[in-house]
């Protein structure tokens, strides 16, 4: 049987992961005091740990606090890990419960499993036609193009944009996107790390895509308009 | 079989790009997909956007944090 003919590569290679060597060498070396494999996985991952330390508490300061906290935590723990997950979701796993504790304290807690997605759509209904229109549920005006080849990575400039966009979306579409598509985590990892289901994870990404896919297009069209 | 229209269209986008959705339904998403200019420029925007968040490169430790931890590890696992 052939392959379906819409199944996709996967979208985002993990620009982090695929330096490093499989979970058993990584545990044998911390174990060994490797100090450089240490040191590896620090660059690695607390960008993103950062990240997402950050949709638990209100300053950088704190979140960096929490992230420093959590490698305390792993290098204290590295002689149990006992390999039920992998290295990298016991190491975020530690984070968000850190995290977690830290925003309790802050009173800034996040509903994180309370919160009720709701079924809006995710682009304007105003963007299409409607019942008494010749064809309904379909485009009013195309969107307009992007000055840069498609599905290519934009340009520098417009990276600052995204890194606004990000911090405007609500903590958990931020906590998933930011795994997901910054980190390269797969789906899987994310619904381990933040204890969500697959089908909460994919609702989560995709509203948190739309929005910031929508912050683009009103920023090229500002461009356009002032250009 | 019915035909989906764009605003059905741009729902299913992430979930095309994970692969999931099932043989019919991708089948009738792509064939949307060849006839619409408006919906293949909304994927292609998509596809833009998730390459450019995985082509961030967020500020990572502060230096002495850093640093700071390098040599908790060290004192650690020293025997």
């Amino acid at each position: 049987m052939s392959q379906m003919s819409y199944q996709e590569e996967t979208i985002v290679e993990s620009f982090t992961g695929g330096r490093l060597p499989p979970d058993d060498v990584v545990v044998a070396a911390l174990r060994a005091g490797d100090e450089a494999m240490f040191a590896t996985l620090l660059d690695t991952w607390s960008r993103g740990m950062l990240w997402l330390a950050r949709t638990h508490v209100s300053t950088n300061d704190s979140a960096e606090e929490i992230v420093q906290d959590t490698w305390l935590a792993v290098v204290r723990g590295i002689g149990g890990f006992e390999g039920r997950s992998s290295v990298k979701t016991w190491v975020y796993r530690i984070l968000v419960n850190t995290a977690k504790k830290r925003g309790m304290r802050e009173n800034r807690t996040v509903p994180w499993s309370s919160v009720f997605e709701q079924e809006r759509p995710t682009v304007d209904r105003s963007r299409f036609q409607g019942v008494d229109d010749p064809l309904p549920g379909h485009w009013k005006e195309l969107p307009a193009a992007w000055p840069t080849p498609e599905g290519e990575v934009l340009a520098a400039e417009v990276r600052g944009r995204i890194a606004a966009a990000l911090a405007e979306l609500p903590p958990r579409q931020r906590a998933v996107i930011t795994l997901r598509d910054v980190e390269g985590c797969t789906s899987e990892e994310v619904c381990e790390i933040l204890e969500i289901s697959a089908a909460n994870q994919r609702v989560l990404l995709h509203r948190a895509r739309a929005s910031v896919r929508g912050q683009l297009e009103d920023y090229f069209e500002t461009a356009r308009r002032s250009a | 079989m019915k035909r989906f229209t764009c605003d059905e269209v741009v729902e299913l986008v992430t979930v095309y790009m994970e692969g999931e959705l099932d043989e019919p339904t991708g089948y009738r998403f792509e064939e949307h997909l060849g006839g619409c200019e408006g919906c293949e420029r909304y994927l292609g925007q998509f596809r833009a956007t998730v390459a450019t968040l995985g082509d961030l490169r967020p500020d990572g430790l502060a230096g002495d944090t850093r640093e700071g931890l390098l040599s908790a590890f060290r004192d650690w696992r020293r025997p």
